[in-house]
């Protein structure tokens, strides 16, 4: 062990950074591809059907063949198609969604760059995300596509306020924007994780989180039946699958981000409890893992259930409803804050 | 009062959560998939697939080349000549179905007098673009006849089960 750190710190810096960058990247890009077999196999399942089990044992190939297949196709650059921004956009797309993961705290200390902005530069990678898209639409020239680019900025404008304000929410209570000490924040066991004091910033968080990825019953950015296929429909191959590693690299993001601020991040749930000590043996990525599964299956689950909202209908929920709740939230947040009220606020 | 129901039931979100419920729940129900090469649905005995020609029992083959079939055909699928033999017997020299005018109806079947012209279990066939120069999509005579000798025992069977309701 102690020759690995030697020579890990014998390597020039440059490596180093290469190094830590595959460590949290790996990881990620084996979920995502993971996840989309997820997403099949569970959509499958809530719809009596079994989802792919063809290429390997129960299906578990077909991301890998899927990813095999997308590399070998053509990407198709639409005649009057602006070429350069064509090809940047499933860049800028993709860019955000793997930078957020710099200041994400896996564990105690366990982290890439461990900032005290955290909270901010990730609402700043969220939202550069959208910049992928809109170009995409603009660049495909083309009236779909053009369409759905335009639906998801002003969707995604729409959310990111209501989702701004649920994090306002965690930043009173915590008293912090770096992310571990808002994980810090919640120790003492299941009851003393933000998702209590901030039930409906909660909420609003994560719903906003879906409607920022484009997810259903969101996705009317890529809805099928009405645009085709929204913002990508001119893209083909990589450029393609550089879209949907975007799309699902931020849902595992935001699904992460909700376990962070809301339950507990790393911590266990069973701190303060009888059974802490019987759990003292789990690390704390476990317990992350865990509960941002259980988000990323919220997604898959939303999916498999909800037809796609009406477009107006988004932005009243978005304007009317969210907002309102969140404001209101704040300040309840807030005096709770300020007069100690409740057990949480010490 | 109905409005303030209305919101208190929309904020809780309790719809949704109904939904969430129902495909939860089906989450957990035995799937319907059929796993096709390896599993495959029940075939009716009046499974109406690729056509076959039978033989009566001492190998005489049943076509006296009535025509009721090529008569009745909606897609005049079927074309049949035929003249007596040279026992004086009246049989087809020419008995095509077209596969690709055939739209398995099945009206061939229970036209014939003889139960000569029936139709098989057989639904995993295929043609292709080039057999239109080849001529695999007729079924010829021949082909009818060997369908017929393969599949007769299974024929027979399926005959006998659907003859009450004839």
């Amino acid at each position: 062990m102690d020759f690995l750190i030697g020579l890990y710190d014998s390597l020039p810096v440059a490596i180093q950074i290469i190094l830590k960058i595959v460590v949290i990247m790996g990881p990620l890009m084996v979920l995502v591809a993971y996840y989309t077999y997820a997403e099949r196999k569970v959509i499958g399942y809530m719809q009596i059907r079994l989802g792919p089990n063809r290429v390997g044992p129960k299906g578990w190939g077909q991301p890998i063949a899927d990813a095999v297949k997308l590399m070998f196709k053509e990407i198709v650059l639409p005649t009057h198609a602006d070429k350069i921004l064509f090809l940047i956009a499933p860049l800028l797309s993709i860019g955000p969604a793997l930078a957020a993961w710099a200041v994400f705290p896996f564990d105690t200390g366990l982290v890439l760059s461990d900032i005290n902005a955290g909270l901010l530069y990730l609402l700043a990678m969220t939202s550069i995300g959208v910049y992928g898209v809109i170009i995409a639409g603009w660049a495909s020239n083309s009236k779909y596509a053009f369409l759905g680019s335009i639906r998801c900025a002003a969707q995604i404008v729409s959310y990111e306020i209501a989702m701004g304000f649920a994090l306002v929410g965690v930043l009173i209570v915590a008293g912090s924007l770096n992310l571990g000490q808002i994980v810090e924040g919640q120790s003492g066991g299941f009851w003393n994780w933000y998702w209590l004091p901030l039930l409906p910033l909660f909420v609003v968080y994560f719903i906003s989180g879906v409607a920022e990825t484009n997810r259903a019953p969101f996705d009317v950015a890529e809805g099928e039946s009405e645009i085709v296929a929204g913002f990508h429909v001119d893209y083909s191959g990589m450029a393609f699958a550089v879209f949907f590693l975007a799309e699902y690299a931020n849902m595992i993001l935001i699904s992460a981000l909700t376990a962070l601020m809301f339950l507990g991040g790393w911590l266990s749930p069973f701190q303060g409890t009888f059974m802490e000590s019987w759990f003292a043996w789990v690390p704390g990525i476990i317990w992350l893992v865990a509960k941002t599964f259980v988000f990323m299956f919220l997604f898959l689950w939303f999916r498999a259930t909800f037809p796609r909202y009406r477009y107006d209908q988004i932005m009243r929920l978005g304007w009317k409803i969210f907002i309102p709740i969140t404001i209101v939230w704040i300040v309840v947040a807030g005096a709770m804050q300020v007069y100690d009220i409740g057990p949480w606020y010490q | 009062m109905k409005t303030v129901v209305h919101y208190i039931r929309s904020l809780f979100l309790l719809e949704l959560f109904k939904g969430m419920s129902v495909t939860g729940r089906y989450l957990f129900k035995k799937k319907f998939t059929l796993n096709y090469p390896e599993q495959k649905a029940p075939v009716s005995p009046r499974f109406r697939g690729l056509h076959a020609q039978r033989r009566y029992a001492n190998g005489e083959e049943r076509c006296i080349a009535c025509k009721l079939c090529e008569a009745v055909c909606p897609a005049n699928a079927i074309t049949i000549e035929a003249e007596p033999r040279e026992d004086g017997s009246r049989r087809t020299t020419r008995y095509d179905i077209d596969l690709f005018k055939c739209i398995f109806c099945g009206f061939c079947e229970e036209s014939c007098p003889v139960d000569a012209i029936v139709e098989t279990r057989l639904y995993e066939y295929h043609f292709e673009d080039t057999d239109k120069k080849t001529g695999a999509y007729i079924m010829t005579k021949e082909k009818l006849l060997a369908m017929g000798d393969k599949y007769e025992a299974q024929l027979a069977e399926d005959l006998a089960a659907q003859a009450k309701y004839r």
